[in-house]
C-alpha cells in the first residue's frame, strides 16, 4: 500500500532529512574514511544512515493548541535507558536498533494470539495525527505531534476475551542493539501495563511516527505506546509483546521503586512524589515553570475511569 | 614506576615556586568549569547556540553537583597522595581544593534556587523537607559552611590545631552525605554514582588503615 505513495515522498525525501540524520551521514563518511575499507562500511555504519520515511496521516481534533516542542528537542532529549541513562545517550546510541523488520508477540487472553508483523498489527492506511502533551515524572514536559493509531482499534483486532482485565507491554531487550542493557538500571526487559478500560480509552495511542515521519529509534521505533494523561514512563517504547491478562501486570519502575512509581502513575499535581514536587513542570524550550494540570489536562476524557478511586493511594 | 617518577620530580620543584606559579595555575584550572557554565548561560541568555542542552536548568544543576563531588573527592585524595609520594608539597593545595568544593556547592545551590526554582521559597522549603535526597544534600552543604569559614590560618590559631583538625574531620561525613545525595538522585540502579561511592570508600579505607596503624603503634 505504501508503494503507491512512494513516488510522492521519494521526491521530497532530501528536503525532509532532519539535521540529525544529515549529521549522521557525515559521521558515516568520516567513519568510512577512518576504516578505509569501503566493503566494511555498509555493515558497520549502514544503520546510522536511517532515513525516516514520511507517513501519510489524517488530521484529528487531538490538539492542545500549544505550539509543538522543536523536533530537535523531541529527538535529542530522551529517557530511554536501554540506550543509556543520559538525556543525549539515546540519540547517540539508538542507531543500533533495527526497527525493521519488526514483529510483536501477542498472547494471553485473546482470541487472535500469534506473532504479528508490525504492518499486520498497525494499519498504515489508517494513521492519525495527534498532538499530545507529554509530562515526564521528572517534572518536564513537551508537546509532541505523534502519528499512529488508537490502541483500542488494535486491541479490538486481537479480540480480547471476556476475562481480560489488563494489557501488558514489553520492550525489546537485545544486548546487541541496546548497550544500556549491560547494566541493570532496571530489571530488563522494560514492562508496562494498563487497565483494559484505560487501554480502550480514546486517548490511548500507539505511535509509529513523529513530526509526519517514522519514529526515530531513540523515540521508541517502530512502535510505542502514548498515554498522555500518565507520566511519560508509562508510554513504553519499541514494543515487542502485548499480553492480555486478568491480573495487574508488573511494571518496571514499580518493581524498581514501588514507593515512587505506582501502577497508575496518572499525572497528578496533588500527589507528592518522593523525588520531585509534581505541582509544576518545565516545558522544554521555556525558562520558567508552568502549573501541572490534573491528568495532564485530559481530565474530561479520562477522569470518569477513576471516579471513586483514592488517587493518593493508587498513585 | 609512576610513584618513583613522582618522588623524583615533585620534590625538585621548590615550595616557593609551587606557591608562586603552581597555585595560580591550579586555581585557574579549577575555575574552568565555572567559567564554561557562566559563558554558556550568557550565550543562552542571548538565545545563542550553547552547550547547556534542551534543559539548561537540569544541566547546570547536574554540572555543578558533579564538580562539587569531584573537588570534594580530590581534596580527600591530597593526603593519601602526599603520603604516597612521600612529600608534603601536595598539602599546599588542599585548602584551595576544599574551598573550590565549597564554591561549586554554592553554585549548585544557586543554580537550583535561582535558575531552577526561581526563588519559589515555599516550594523550596517543601523540597528540603520532603525530598530526602535534597535533605541529605542540604545537610552536607550546611556542614561544609563551618569548614569553609574556618579554613584560614587565623582560625587554625584561634581554635588550636587539635580542635581545628577534629572539626575538619566533618569532611568525611560530608563526602558520605554528598555521595548518598547523588545515588538517591539518580533513578533506578545506576553505575555513575557508584563509581564516586567506590572512590570515596577507597579514600576512607586509607584513613581507617592509617588510624589503625597509629593506634597499634601507640598500644604496641
Amino acid at each position: 500500500m505504501l508503494i503507491e505513495r512512494s513516488e510522492r515522498w521519494q521526491q521530497s525525501e532530501n528536503s525532509v532529512t532532519s539535521e540529525t540524520i544529515y549529521l549522521n551521514r557525515r559521521r558515516l563518511l568520516a567513519g568510512a574514511a577512518v576504516v578505509g575499507a569501503a566493503a566494511l562500511a555498509p555493515s558497520v555504519f549502514a544503520q546510522r544512515d536511517r532515513v525516516l520515511k514520511p507517513l501519510a496521516a489524517r488530521p484529528t481534533s487531538f490538539d492542545p493548541g500549544e505550539s509543538p516542542t522543536s523536533e530537535a528537542a523531541i529527538t535529542q532529549y530522551n529517557n530511554y535507558y536501554e540506550f543509556g541513562t543520559g538525556k543525549g545517550d539515546p540519540a547517540e546510541n539508538a542507531w543500533r536498533l533495527k526497527p525493521a523488520p519488526w514483529s510483536v508477540k501477542v498472547d494471553g487472553l485473546v482470541d487472535k494470539p500469534g506473532t504479528y508483523a508490525l504492518e499486520d498489527l498497525v494499519d498504515f492506511n489508517a494513521l492519525e495525527d495527534r498532538i499530545y502533551r507529554l509530562r515526564c515524572v521528572e517534572a518536564w514536559s513537551m508537546i509532541v505531534p505523534w502519528v499512529g493509531i488508537s490502541l483500542a482499534s488494535v486491541l479490538k483486532k486481537l479480540e480480547p476475551q471476556s476475562g481480560a482485565k489488563y494489557v501488558a507491554f514489553e520492550t525489546l531487550a537485545d544486548r546487541k542493539q541496546m548497550p544500556g542493557l549491560r547494566w541493570p538500571v532496571l530489571d530488563w526487559p522494560y514492562t508496562e501495563g494498563l487497565r483494559l478500560d484505560e487501554a480502550m480509552n480514546d486517548l490511548a495511542f500507539l505511535a509509529v511516527g513523529l513530526y509526519g515521519k517514522e519514529l526515530p529509534s531513540q523515540n521508541g521505533a517502530p512502535l510505542r505506546l502514548v498515554v498522555p494523561w500518565k507520566y511519560g514512563f508509562k508510554s513504553i517504547k519499541s514494543i515487542v509483546r502485548i499480553s492480555l491478562t486478568d491480573t495487574q501486570p508488573a511494571t518496571s519502575w514499580n518493581i524498581s521503586a514501588p514507593r515512587e512509581y505506582g501502577f497508575y502513575s496518572n499525572v497528578n499535581p496533588q500527589v507528592d512524589h518522593p523525588r520531585w514536587s509534581q505541582r509544576r513542570e518545565r516545558r522544554i524550550g521555556e525558562f520558567g515553570r508552568r502549573e501541572t494540570a490534573m491528568f495532564n489536562g485530559y481530565g474530561d476524557l479520562v477522569g470518569d475511569m477513576y471516579a471513586g478511586m483514592d488517587l493518593g493511594k493508587n498513585y | 614506576m609512576e610513584t618513583t617518577f613522582l618522588t623524583h620530580t615533585m620534590p625538585s620543584i621548590s615550595s616557593k615556586d609551587l606557591r608562586r606559579f603552581g597555585k595560580p595555575l591550579v586555581f585557574a584550572l579549577m575555575l574552568l568549569p565555572a567559567v564554561w557554565l557562566a559563558w554558556n548561560w550568557w550565550l543562552a541568555y542571548g538565545f545563542q547556540p550553547n552547550g547547556l542542552g534542551f534543559n539548561p536548568q537540569e544541566t547546570s544543576n547536574r554540572f555543578t553537583g558533579d564538580w562539587t563531588l569531584r573537588f570534594l573527592l580530590l581534596s580527600l585524595a591530597v593526603t593519601p597522595f602526599s603520603k604516597l609520594i612521600r612529600s608534603p608539597k601536595p598539602l599546599l593545595f588542599r585548602r584551595m581544593i576544599g574551598l573550590f568544593a565549597f564554591f561549586y556547592v554554592t553554585l549548585h545551590i544557586t543554580s537550583y534556587v535561582w535558575l531552577d526554582m526561581l526563588f519559589d521559597w515555599v516550594e523550596l522549603w517543601a523540597d528540603v523537607l520532603k525530598r530526602i535526597y535534597i535533605t541529605v544534600g542540604f545537610t552536607a552543604f550546611l556542614m561544609l559552611v563551618p569548614l569553609a569559614v574556618t579554613s584560614t590560618a587565623g582560625w587554625v590559631k584561634r581554635l588550636g590545631a587539635k580542635r581545628w583538625q577534629r572539626l575538619h574531620k566533618l569532611v568525611y561525613a560530608i563526602g558520605i552525605l554528598g555521595v548518598i545525595h547523588f545515588i538517591m538522585m539518580r533513578k533506578g540502579f545506576q553505575i555513575e554514582p557508584l563509581i564516586y561511592a567506590g572512590m570515596l570508600a577507597a579514600l576512607l579505607v586509607f584513613r581507617v588503615q592509617k588510624h589503625l596503624q597509629k593506634t597499634k603503634r601507640i598500644t604496641g
